[in-house]
């Protein structure tokens, strides 16, 4: 489903990812770990467009989306959420859910502005879907809130929420349990697990290791902005050169 | 039936266009509130570009001033139907609008608006300059409305007209809002990185509500054109987009109602103040201020959120 070879970007002098390949394959939860800094984020912009790579291929349904904007990227069924949260705090909770629907609905200004019949319909029926996604991220007493007045936690559902009404073939996560309390972060891997169950290809970045180890199908290690190690959850632990990155040397 | 309860507040502005007649005591009081209708509908087309997609204009009253030079040349001067030069002067706005929509909306905050600054100026350097077409800062006259053999003449037919269209503006601001369209402006503003990702083409969207809220200017400068029946270079001037931009903030950003609040308060502020000789524009400025420091969000947001339904 997306393969990346030899990826690379650059920074002035500073290499954040540097010649990184690998390959997930449809159905899969997919992570990337390593220490801070190994250069995750980055590549997760590369990914999705909000930076442009120095030079690599990045292929999505073997078609390379490498350079492509985030935009274009979102009509091939690729969707995310942030790290840093990426609420609009502007906006009532179920109108950020429904922003995700934005491809699939009639974004015409005039028949907006009087009204179109078909228009009403398509997004009556959006309203309602958002609001069972709200419901199905377990943010469903929100329904009637406005998204400043949701706590951290139910606004990191929130983005999950807006990611799965834009119904992607790929959803990547970046960091989806950062900031959160061993129970939300057990509820938020409950999460994770039903919406790969509903057949949406994950690729996840999260520094916790026990969300990561029990959801992985497979694990990407980066160190330094290069592959460190690649493989299962058991050969990744098992990796000496894992070991030594996360505990030190002489570990 | 139904679209008028989600939106009562529809309901009680017509109501309250229908009633005003009653109790205005004279003809000053007309011209205050036709002023009042014209500065509202301008000011719901910014707060769209302004409060709801969050990118500012200091130059709005450019635009204005082209759809009002524009009704008064074509009409005066070439002998244009009135409704054809305002639908003439519309077009050409937007299309200058479009043209310099797509390098201007690539700049963000304070480049944004030294940008739209710039555009405000020029159009009024070129009115103040070509005094062949346009009178120069001597000014031009502009003649009286008229469609289908029928003029619109006094001021009773002035304040229908008016109250009309804004009514009708406000109508389509609030279908507008409470749409996917709407919804995507709305997003540019929270977080652009979002909007993108779920597929919101950003640059598009700016353009399109950029242009929309020009276009509208020209035609309520078209309007105020015939309405005056004589215009000078201050109408296109700096000054004037600042009194745009000042109603959307007193009134409240994102708010279509707050409009019309910050309008009708803008706008008869200096006339209740004038008796204060000489201290009204320190009085003006120290309301203004003590608006900004009470109520930040502006008028309407904050009062809703005091003691409406809790959410901004």
């Amino acid at each position: 489903m997306l393969e990346i070879k030899n990826l690379t970007k650059s920074f002035g002098g500073v290499t954040a990812v540097q010649d990184v390949s690998f390959k997930i394959s449809e159905g899969t939860i997919h992570s990337v770990i390593g220490p801070n800094g190994a250069g995750k984020t980055t590549l997760f912009n590369l990914i999705t467009g909000v930076y442009t790579p120095t030079s690599g291929e990045i292929l999505f349904k073997s078609e390379n989306v490498a350079g492509m904007p985030p935009e274009q990227l979102a009509r091939r069924r690729m969707s995310r959420t942030f790290q840093n949260l990426q609420v609009c705090m502007n906006m009532s909770a179920i109108d950020n859910v429904m922003v995700g629907a934005h491809l699939r609905l009639d974004q015409s200004v005039f028949a907006a502005m009087f009204r179109w019949p078909a228009l009403r319909r398509a997004d009556k029926a959006c309203r309602e879907e958002a609001a069972q996604l709200m419901d199905f991220v377990g943010v469903g007493k929100y329904a009637n809130a406005h998204a400043s007045q949701m706590p951290y936690g139910a606004l990191k559902r929130l983005e999950i929420a807006r990611a799965m009404a834009a119904k992607p073939q790929i959803l990547l996560l970046d960091e989806p349990a950062a900031g959160l309390n061993h129970t939300e972060t057990a509820e938020i891997e409950a999460l994770i697990r039903k919406v790969a169950d509903s057949g949406v290809t994950v690729v996840l970045v999260e520094h916790d290791m026990k969300l990561v180890m029990n959801l992985s199908h497979h694990i990407l290690v980066l160190d330094y902005g290069k592959k460190l190690a690649e493989g299962s959850a058991a050969e990744v632990r098992a990796n000496p050169d894992v070991i030594a990155a996360y505990l030190g040397a002489s570990a | 039936m139904n679209y008028l309860k989600s939106h009562p507040g529809l309901v009680i502005l017509a109501a309250v266009l229908l009633v005003l007649p009653f109790t205005l005591p004279n003809a000053y009081a007309y011209d205050v509130a036709i002023r009042v209708a014209i500065n509202a509908s301008v000011v719901i087309g910014l707060n769209l570009l302004v409060g709801y997609t969050g990118q500012i204009s200091l130059g709005h009253a450019g635009f204005f001033g082209v759809g009002a030079y524009a009704s008064a040349i074509l009409t005066s001067r070439w002998g244009w139907p009135p409704v054809a030069a305002l639908a003439a002067a519309a077009a050409g706005t937007a299309l200058l609008a479009w043209l310099v929509a797509r390098p201007i909306l690539k700049l963000k905050g304070h480049y944004l608006a030294m940008a739209t600054l710039g555009l405000g100026i020029i159009i009024s350097i070129v009115i103040v300059n070509e005094t062949d077409w346009t009178g120069g800062p001597d000014g031009m006259a502009a003649g009286a409305l008229s469609a289908f053999g029928a003029e619109v003449s006094g001021d009773r037919a002035w304040y229908w007209l008016t109250a009309g269209v804004l009514l009708v503006v406000t109508w389509l601001a609030l279908n507008l809002i409470d749409s996917p369209a709407g919804r995507a402006l709305q997003a540019i503003h929270g977080s652009e990185v979002a909007s993108r990702v779920v597929g919101v083409d950003t640059t598009a969207f700016k353009v399109r509500v950029f242009v929309l809220s020009a276009a509208l200017a020209s035609v309520m400068g078209s309007l105020y054109a015939h309405y005056v029946g004589f215009l000078t270079p201050g109408v296109a001037g700096f000054f004037h987009s600042i009194e745009l931009v000042t109603m959307v903030v007193v009134g409240g950003m994102a708010s279509v109602y707050g409009c019309i609040f910050g309008a009708a308060i803008l706008t008869m502020l200096p006339q209740l103040l004038s008796t204060l000789e000489g201290w009204e524009t320190v009085a003006f400025g120290v309301i203004l201020m003590a608006t900004m420091i009470f109520l930040p969000r502006g008028l309407v947001p904050t009062l809703r959120a005091r003691f409406g339904k809790g959410a901004p």
